[in-house]
């Protein structure tokens, strides 16, 4: 009966085991043929798209991407530029946000609660249009602050930092620090935020890949070529431009999504508990 | 006097509450509520063309643009092509993600390797969305791409197929693209659900003889309830926002059947004649079927005590 049970165990195991790896293999495999293609010429993909085997060509097939009409740098660079402004906006005035609702008693505070609950599960095509307009009009369109600006709202990362600071910032540290004569402006900054660098990292890590990947809004808001971010560019790899240049549309791929994969394989850990403490919420 | 220090306490230090959710606040006002009612105006008036923001509010039929937009064919199509590509994802990401739950919670088999298998699950979850479409593309491309390559190689097909060019394996492909994307999410959410019920409970279950199955519905599902409502609703809420997948992948094409209800908004408001008052009529009407499916699975879903 054990020896039993104990086989059944075995060969549900394997079973789970040979799904999991499967399931490992179909997140991996389509980056990987992205990766190699990167490396080989056109002719070779043509003659056979799959291989796993690298090639020579990398140089030829940059050569080709960057040979043409529009310059992958400088979506780089303001895909960075937003990611880093909103990132640094979303988490600093949020973690402001909690710490009003967690530190101070005021009568507004439980319908204010409330209110960031509600307004989390709006979706933001609901506003698109207005915001466009609204943009045009104080002549931010084709500005790269109109996509870091709205960045200070963003309730989803109140609600984060304010379930983080009930479990973690002793209310008793911040009255010691108004005995010892410190301001309140001064208690968030220099002993509150300390203790919620953590939290900070996790969230900012998540705004900065949203805001990074990020297509609805910027393809409404940026139109000039100068000024537009990388999943927006991406849509010019598909484009007449590359027509046929497969080595070089593998390539500016990879190159789109090499700065995420550096991210998340260097901070995993963090980011699968960040996505696990969603679970917690409920 | 006690009482009087306390009250004075509270008096001097409620003015930070206020003064520190202000900047959110104002965001709020300037980025999220003025919008949405400009938006909802915009749904009441003529305001169309590039740059144009002069407008007309529509007095003798307020309702016009509602009207035309709930009589036009693409507009239901796009409606009924969200849906259907959301279930579509929808029904097998949970599937694997309850499955993967109650494998990787299971008591009685230790799975080994979780966290890399967390990891590598959710890795296309963080990877740009336009990015993953165009790689589909090229991977589903013809007459030479790496999938028709592989269907030939493996004597599954005589000659390559034009995925691109028939509706249902473009759906499949959108479908699974979003599947293969959230499910990872999907799971270690779930996960950290099942870790957060009380141990005892499970033990309780083991000592009276329970099955793994019998722990699996009858204490793990009931326990979930709460997550997977979070889950459903936020799905519910993206996968009705869809665009960056059926947009990048083919443009929702072929013959329209991957246009979503957010590409239809897009291309009224920001492409051919920028129909602003109609793209804002239709974001509205989403936005209250968002709301009100939303609402049906927050009453479903409920507690019943």
């Amino acid at each position: 009966m054990t020896l039993e049970k104990r086989n059944g165990n075995v060969l549900v195991k394997t079973l789970i085991y040979i799904v999991c790896i499967f399931l490992a293999v179909l997140s991996l495999f389509p980056f990987v043929v992205m990766a190699i293609n990167a490396t080989r010429s056109t002719y070779q993909i043509q003659q056979h798209a799959v291989s796993l085997i690298p090639s020579t060509h990398l140089m030829d097939n940059f050569k080709v991407y960057t040979g043409k009409s529009f310059d992958p740098m400088r979506g780089f660079l303001n895909s960075l530029i937003v990611a880093i402004g909103a990132t640094a906006l979303t988490v600093y005035f949020s973690t402001l946000t909690a710490y009003a609702l967690v530190a101070y008693r005021w009568k507004l505070r439980e319908p204010f609660f409330a209110f960031i609950l509600a307004v989390m599960m709006i979706p933001g095509i609901v506003t698109s249009i207005g915001m466009y307009q609204f943009m045009y009009r104080i002549h931010l369109t084709n500005n790269l602050l109109s996509l870091i600006l709205p960045a200070i709202y963003a309730p989803g990362a109140v609600f984060f930092f304010r379930q983080f600071m009930l479990a973690s910032l002793p209310l008793e540290l911040l009255d010691s620090a108004r005995i010892d004569g410190s301001k309140e402006f001064y208690t968030f900054n220099h002993i509150a935020m300390p203790i919620m660098k953590p939290a900070m990292a996790t969230q900012g890590i998540f705004t900065f890949v949203y805001t990074w990947n990020n297509l609805f809004m910027p393809s409404i808001l940026l139109t000039k070529d100068n000024m537009k971010t990388m999943p927006i560019m991406v849509a010019m790899l598909k484009g007449d431009i590359y027509k046929r240049e497969h080595g070089a549309i593998y390539l500016g791929l990879t190159l789109t999504v090499l700065p995420l994969f550096i991210v998340y394989f260097s901070l995993s850990k963090y980011i699968i508990a960040g996505v696990a403490l969603g679970g917690v919420k409920g | 006097m006690d009482n009087t220090l306390q009250k004075k306490r509270t008096f001097s230090y409620a003015k930070y509450g206020y003064l520190f959710s202000l900047p959110f606040f104002l965001a709020f006002l300037i980025f999220n509520l003025y919008p949405t009612l400009y938006t909802i105006l915009l749904g009441f008036t003529d305001s169309k063309g590039l740059g144009n923001i002069t407008f007309h509010i529509l007095k003798d039929d307020p309702w016009k643009n509602f009207r035309s937009i709930l009589k036009a064919p693409t507009f239901a199509l796009s409606i009924r092509n969200t849906f259907t590509l959301w279930m579509m994802n929808f029904i097998p990401q949970i599937t694997l993600a309850m499955l993967l739950t109650a494998w990787f919670t299971s008591r009685r088999n230790q799975i080994r390797g979780q966290g890399f298998f967390k990891v590598v699950f959710y890795m296309p979850n963080i990877i740009t969305a336009a990015s993953v479409a165009v790689l589909f593309n090229s991977l589903f491309g013809y007459p030479k791409g790496p999938v028709n390559d592989l269907l030939v190689s493996m004597g599954l097909r005589s000659e390559a197929f034009y995925f691109m060019n028939f509706a249902k394996p473009t759906r499949w492909i959108v479908a699974f693209i979003q599947f293969w994307m959230w499910y990872g999410y999907t799971m270690i959410i779930l996960v950290s659900g099942v870790l957060g019920i009380n141990p005892e409970i499970f033990e309780a279950a083991e000592i009276d003889g329970a099955s793994d199955r019998q722990i699996f519905f009858r204490i793990t599902l009931p326990n979930l309830r709460t997550i997977l409502t979070y889950t459903l609703v936020t799905s519910l809420i993206g996968g009705l926002s869809m665009y960056d997948i059926p947009k990048m992948l083919n443009n929702g094409n072929p013959n329209n059947s991957t246009l979503t209800s957010t590409m239809f908004i897009f291309n009224q408001a920001f492409a051919g004649s920028y129909m602003y008052a109609k793209g804002a009529a239709a974001s509205m009407i989403l936005f209250l079927i968002i709301a009100f499916f939303s609402g049906i699975i927050f009453f479903l879903m409920r507690d019943r005590k």
